[in-house]
C-alpha cells in the first residue's frame, strides 16, 4: 500500500542573551562544567526565579518573525518530572498559554513554495546535561546549561517528507539568525530537534499513530531518523501490525530509532502555574517596538530578489537562507555582474568549493569582490568558463585573485584565430574518421573535433572561435 | 554585671537602647541568652544550634539593630550554616547564600544568634514533625508550642532570644505565637522577600517577626520588609515607618468580628477572652461591628490543595542528587525512592502524595482549578469586608496549647487547629496574633488582628494600644 508520511517538528531554539533566563549567570559555552551557575539554576533551597527580560523581547521579536500572534499576558507553569539533570525537579516552561502562537514558515521546494503552520513557540529553560564518558561509577551533572533561555517552536502536522523537514528547519535557522534572535548552532546545542512522525494511507484524512523521535542532533540526523521511522512504520503496517504511540530515540551509530517509553509510561507532568513567577500583561506598544526592530527577513529578500534581479523563486530562496550568502551574492551584483550568472557560479560553483572545505560563506577567502572579477574575466573572454571553473578553487586555496593565478599560470584564453587554425589542422589531419562522420552530416561529430583542440590547448582556447574555425576548415576541405 | 543575668528577658526595643547608649556591649547578650539557653532549653528545646561567640559583632555598624542577635526558623537560609528545615534529608546541607532577610539583618548590624526548631518543612501545627524531635511549650512543658514555627515562638516566649523570624504559610507564626503568648506577625503576601526561605507553598509563604511586644515586631518588620529583585512576588510599595505609626490613636477604629470564627468549637475560654478583647477595644475608642466572611468553611479544604500541591513541586529538589542525603541504590529510580522514603517524615511523606494527587492529570481541574476558584472567593470576603471595616479580630487557634502526641495520629484533628489562621494566607492580607488571656489551665490565647493589604500600620497601632492597655505580655512562663 501507498503510504503518506504525516511529521511535525519540535525545535528548540536558544535565545541569543548574555544571561540564564531565570538568572543572572553567563549563557557563554563551553566553560568549565558548572561555572555558570549560581542558587537559582542549581536549583538550591530557597532560590527564586525572576525572568531577564531581553529572554522576553527576543522571544516576542522570533515569535513575530515567523508571523505568530503575541500573548496578551505572560505565564509560566512547572512541569514535574524528575531527571539528575533538572535540578529544582520541575522545569519552568509554558503551558496552555505560550508567549507566540498561530504562525507559519514557507519552505522554498523545487515544486515551489509550501506553507508550514505554526502552532505555539513557548519559553522555558533548559535542563543541565550529564556526563558519563570516563567516569567509572557514576555520572557527573553540568548544570552549565541549566536555566539558559528556549524557545520551543511547534508545528502542526504539515511536513510530508524527510526533505520538507530539512528544508523547514532550514529556514526557521535562516529566520532566527536573520532577527538576530539565536545563532542556531546545532552543535553546541543552541538549536535542537524533535520529530512526530505517522504514515496513513495514502488520500486518507485520518492521522495514524505517532513516534516522537528525541535525540536528533543535526539537519541530517533529523532527515535520517525522519526516514528511517517512515520505512520502519511502513513495514509495520504492511506486515498487518500496528504503530505503537511512543517515545524514540535516534541511535547515530546505529542509524535506527530504539523505543524509549510507550504511552503507558509516559510522564504525568502535572503542569500548574508558576507560583513564583506572577503572571503580567505584555503591552501591545511593546510588542509593536519590537516589530519595528525586525529587519529584513528571507522571505523579503527572496521577493526582492526576484523583483529585482529577475532570479528564480527557487534561486532566490537558496541565496536568502543565509543572511551572508545573500549580503555575498549582493555585493558581486554591485560590483557588475549579472544577478543570473552570479546567482550560478554562488550555487553551483563556490558553495561546492567551500562545503569540500568546510568553511562557511563568511570565512570565504573568495570575497564577493574577487568572484565578480572572476566573472568579468569569463565574460570578456580572457578565459574561458571552463578554466574558471579550474581558476575558482585556487583562488581558495592559494588565496590569490583570478587575475593573479591566471597570470602566474598562462591561462589566458587563446584568441589569436591564427593559433586556433593551426590546432585545428592537425586536429582534422588526426581524426579522418571524425571528418567523414561530419561530411556525412553528423554533427556530433564536431563536438568530438572542438573537444581534441581544447584538449590540445589545454582548455585555453575561446570554444567559440575553435567552433567556427573547425567548421570553415572542414568546409574547405570538402 | 548584675543587670546581665536580666539581659535575656530584654525586648528588642531595650535591647537596642542598651546597645546604642553603650550600657551593654553586644557580647553581653549574647552571653546572658547562652546562659538562658543552658539553663532551660533542655526542657524546652527550641533551638537546633547556635551561633559562635566570634559572629558577635565588636562594634556598632550605626544600624538600627546593631549587635542584636536573632533567632531564625531553620528554613531561612544562612550562608556557610547549616539550614535543614529540621528534616532528615537536608542534614549537612550548608546554603552558599543568605536568604534576603539574613542579608537585611547583618546590614541592619544584627547577627543570627541561633537556628530554631519547627515542623519539618513546616508541615504541621505542633512542632512534633521536626526530625529533630519535638519543641515544648515554655508556659507547660506537657503541652506542644503549636508550629510550625514553635522554636521561634518557644525561645522568644521563654526568654532564650530578644525577638526571632518565623514563617507563616497557614498560621505557622500565629498559631505558636498564640499558644506561646508572644506577638506574631504574618505580613501582607509579598511585604517581605521569600528568597532563601525554603519553599512550602509558594503562593502562601510569608517571613515574619515574633517578638515579646507589639513595638518589638514593628521594629523588626521595618528592617526586613521591602522590594527585593531576586523574588518577582515581592512588592514595590515603600515601607512605611512602622513604629512612628504605632502612637497615632485608634479612637474610631472600626473592628469587625466576623460571625463565621465564633463557632461551636471553639473553648469557651478562648471565647470569652476575646469578648474581654473586644471590650477592651471599646473602652480605647474603637467600635466594634459584627461582619460576614461566608467563605470561612472552605478555606482549610482549599488550603490544603493549593498548599500540598504547591509543596509536593517544590519538595522535587530534594532528590539527593545535589545536597543532603543520598540513599545507596542500584537504579537511579531507587536511588530517587530509597532517598526520599529515607529524608521525609510521615507528615511530608503524606503532604507530597496529596499534593500530586490533585496535580494528575484528570484531577487537576476538580481540585487544584477548583480551589483556585475558590480562594478568589475567599480573597473577596475580606476585600468586601475592609470596605466596611478598618480591621477584623478573630481568634488566632480554637483552642489553647493540647498535649503532645494529643493530634498526632489525626492529621485532621490538627489540621483544623489552622482553621482561623488559613484564610489570610490564601487571601495574602497581612494579620498579627497578640496574647489576650490564658485558659483555666494556665495556657496562653491569642486573637488575631487582619488587616487591608499593606495596611500593617493599622494592624500595629491596634495591637499596641490593645497591648499597653492589657498587661498579658508582661507575664512569663515559669521556667
Amino acid at each position: 500500500m501507498n503510504y503518506e508520511p504525516v511529521i511535525g517538528l519540535e525545535t528548540h531554539v536558544q535565545l541569543l542573551t548574555r544571561c540564564k533566563i531565570f538568572c543572572s549567570c553567563p549563557t557563554s559555552f563551553g566553560e568549565q562544567p558548572n561555572k555558570n551557575t549560581c542558587p537559582v539554576c542549581l536549583g538550591l533551597p530557597g532560590a527564586l526565579p525572576v525572568l531577564n527580560g531581553k529572554v522576553l523581547e527576543l522571544a516576542i521579536k522570533a515569535g513575530l518573525a515567523i508571523d505568530c500572534q503575541i500573548a496578551e499576558r505572560l505565564r509560566f507553569n512547572r512541569k514535574n518530572y524528575f531527571y539528575p539533570d533538572l535540578p529544582k525537579g520541575y522545569q519552568i516552561s509554558q503551558f496552555k498559554h505560550p508567549i507566540c502562537f498561530g504562525g507559519f514558515i514557507d519552505i522554498v521546494l523545487p515544486s515551489g513554495s509550501k506553507r508550514i503552520c505554526i502552532t505555539r513557540a513557548h519559553l522555558e529553560e533548559d535542563a543541565g546535561k550529564l556526563l558519563h564518558e570516563g567516569i567509572p561509577d557514576g555520572s557527573y551533572v553540568d548544570f552549565n546549561r541549566a536555566g539558559v533561555p528556549l524557545l520551543e517552536v511547534v508545528t502542526e502536522p504539515d511536513l510530508r517528507s524527510s526533505s520538507e523537514a530539512y528544508q523547514y528547519l532550514t529556514m526557521l535557522k535562516a529566520v532566527m539568525r536573520y532577527a538576530g534572535v539565536s545563532n542556531c548552532n546545532m552543535e553546541e546545542g543552541s538549536l535542537r530537534c524533535d520529530a512526530n512522525v505517522s504514515i496513513r494511507p495514502s488520500g486518507s484524512e485520518k492521522l495514524g499513530t505517532r513516534a516522537e523521535i528525541k535525540n536528533l542532533n543535526s539537519f541530517r540526523a533529523v532527515q535520517k531518523a525522519i526516514e528511517y521511522e517512515i520505512k520502519r512504520q511502513t513495514e509495520l503496517l504492511d506486515t498487518g501490525k500496528t504503530v505503537a504511540q511512543e517515545t524514540r530515540l535516534w541511535n547515530e551509530s546505529r542509524q535506527v530509532t530504539i523505543a524509549m517509553r510507550s504511552k503507558e509510561e509516559a510522564h504525568d507532568y502535572r503542569y500548574f502555574p508558576e507560583p513564583d513567577l506572577v503572571p503580567f500583561t505584555v503591552s501591545r506598544e511593546e510588542v509593536e517596538r519590537i516589530r519595528k526592530m525586525l529587519p529584513e527577513l528571507p522571505r523579503d529578500l527572496s521577493d526582492r530578489f526576484q523583483k529585482q534581479y529577475g532570479l528564480t523563486a527557487y534561486d532566490a530562496g537558496v541565496l536568502v537562507q543565509e543572511q551572508r550568502l545573500a549580503h555575498f551574492f549582493e555585493e558581486a551584483v554591485k560590483c557588475g555582474t549579472q544577478p543570473k550568472s552570479a546567482s550560478n557560479w554562488i550555487q553551483s560553483e563556490l558553495l561546492g568549493i567551500l562545503n569540500e572545505r568546510k568553511l562557511s560563506i563568511e570565512k570565504s577567502p573568495v570575497s564577493a569582490k574577487d568572484l565578480a572579477e572572476l566573472i568579468a574575466l569569463i565574460e570578456k573572454g580572457t578565459i574561458s568558463g571552463k578554466i574558471g571553473k579550474e581558476v575558482l578553487p585556487r583562488m581558495v586555496d592559494e588565496q590569490k585573485t583570478a587575475r593573479q593565478i591566471i597570470e602566474s599560470s598562462g591561462l589566458t584564453q587563446i584568441t589569436d584565430e591564427a593559433a586556433i587554425g593551426k590546432v585545428a589542422l592537425k586536429a582534422i589531419q588526426a581524426n579522418p574518421k571524425s571528418v567523414e562522420a561530419f561530411k556525412s552530416g553528423k554533427e556530433t561529430a564536431l563536438g568530438y573535433l572542438v573537444g581534441q583542440v581544447m584538449k590540445e590547448t589545454q582548455g585555453r582556447a575561446n570554444p567559440q572561435l575553435v567552433n567556427k574555425i573547425l567548421k570553415e576548415k572542414l568546409e574547405q576541405t570538402i | 554585671m548584675a543587670q546581665s543575668t536580666e539581659l535575656h528577658s530584654f525586648t528588642l526595643d531595650e535591647a537596642v537602647q542598651a546597645i546604642k547608649s553603650k550600657k551593654t556591649k553586644p557580647l553581653d547578650f549574647y552571653q546572658a541568652l547562652r546562659k538562658r539557653v543552658d539553663a532551660i532549653d533542655s526542657r524546652v528545646r527550641a533551638y537546633l544550634n547556635f551561633a559562635e561567640p566570634a559572629a558577635v559583632p565588636q562594634s556598632s555598624n550605626g544600624g538600627l539593630l546593631s549587635g542584636i542577635p536573632i533567632s531564625l526558623k531553620d528554613n531561612i537560609s544562612t550562608e556557610g550554616w547549616e539550614t535543614t528545615c529540621a528534616s532528615q534529608i537536608l542534614k549537612g546541607y550548608v546554603p552558599p547564600y543568605d536568604a534576603t532577610v539574613v542579608r537585611k539583618l547583618k546590614e541592619a548590624g544584627a547577627y543570627i544568634f541561633a537556628k530554631c526548631n519547627m515542623d519539618e518543612f513546616a508541615f504541621g501545627s505542633s512542632t512534633e514533625t521536626s526530625a529533630k524531635g519535638p519543641t515544648f511549650n515554655p508556659w507547660n512543658t506537657a503541652y506542644v508550642p503549636g508550629g510550625s514555627s514553635g522554636g521561634s515562638a518557644a525561645c522568644v516566649a521563654a526568654d532564650e532570644a530578644i525577638c526571632a523570624l518565623g514563617s507563616d504559610t497557614g498560621g505557622s507564626i500565629r498559631q505558636p505565637a498564640s499558644l506561646c503568648s508572644v506577638v506574631g506577625l504574618k505580613p501582607t503576601y509579598g511585604r517581605v522577600s521569600r528568597y532563601g526561605l525554603v519553599a512550602f507553598g509558594s503562593s502562601l509563604d510569608q517571613i515574619g517577626p515574633i517578638t515579646k511586644t507589639v513595638k518589638d515586631n514593628a521594629m523588626l518588620l521595618g528592617v526586613i520588609a521591602g522590594h527585593d529583585p531576586r523574588d518577582s512576588t515581592s512588592a514595590s510599595a515603600p515601607v512605611p515607618d512602622y513604629v512612628k505609626e504605632l502612637e497615632r490613636p485608634i479612637k474610631g477604629m472600626k473592628i469587625g468580628w466576623p460571625k463565621e470564627y465564633f463557632i461551636d468549637g471553639i473553648e469557651p475560654s478562648v471565647r470569652h477572652a476575646l469578648q474581654e478583647a473586644a471590650e477592651v477595644f471599646k473602652s480605647l475608642g474603637a467600635s466594634i461591628q459584627e461582619i460576614s466572611l461566608p467563605h470561612t468553611s472552605y478555606a482549610i479544604a482549599v488550603y490544603y490543595v493549593v498548599a500540598t500541591a504547591e509543596a509536593s513541586s517544590n519538595l522535587a529538589m530534594f532528590d539527593g542528587v545535589r545536597f543532603g542525603i543520598r540513599a545507596k541504590a542500584e537504579t537511579l529510580r531507587d536511588v530517587y525512592l530509597e532517598t526520599r522514603d529515607l529524608g521525609f517524615g510521615r507528615e511530608a511523606k503524606r503532604r507530597i502524595l496529596m499534593g500530586t494527587f490533585v496535580l494528575s492529570s484528570g484531577y487537576y481541574d476538580a481540585y487544584y482549578r477548583r480551589a483556585q476558584k475558590v480562594r478568589t472567593l475567599i480573597k473577596d470576603d475580606f476585600v468586601q469586608a475592609f470596605k466596611q471595616v478598618d480591621l477584623i479580630m478573630t481568634p488566632t487557634s480554637p483552642t489553647t496549647a493540647f498535649k503532645l502526641g494529643e493530634k498526632m495520629e489525626d492529621p485532621i484533628q490538627m489540621y483544623l487547629s489552622d482553621i482561623f489562621t488559613i484564610s489570610m494566607n490564601l487571601a495574602g492580607a497581612p494579620v498579627i496574633s497578640i496574647p489576650c488571656g490564658f485558659d483555666p489551665k494556665g495556657l496562653p490565647i491569642g486573637f488575631q488582628l487582619v488587616g487591608n493589604y499593606f495596611d500593617e500600620p493599622k494592624i500595629f497601632r491596634a495591637a499596641h494600644y490593645f497591648e499597653q492597655a492589657t498587661p498579658f505580655h508582661k507575664m512569663k512562663p515559669k521556667i
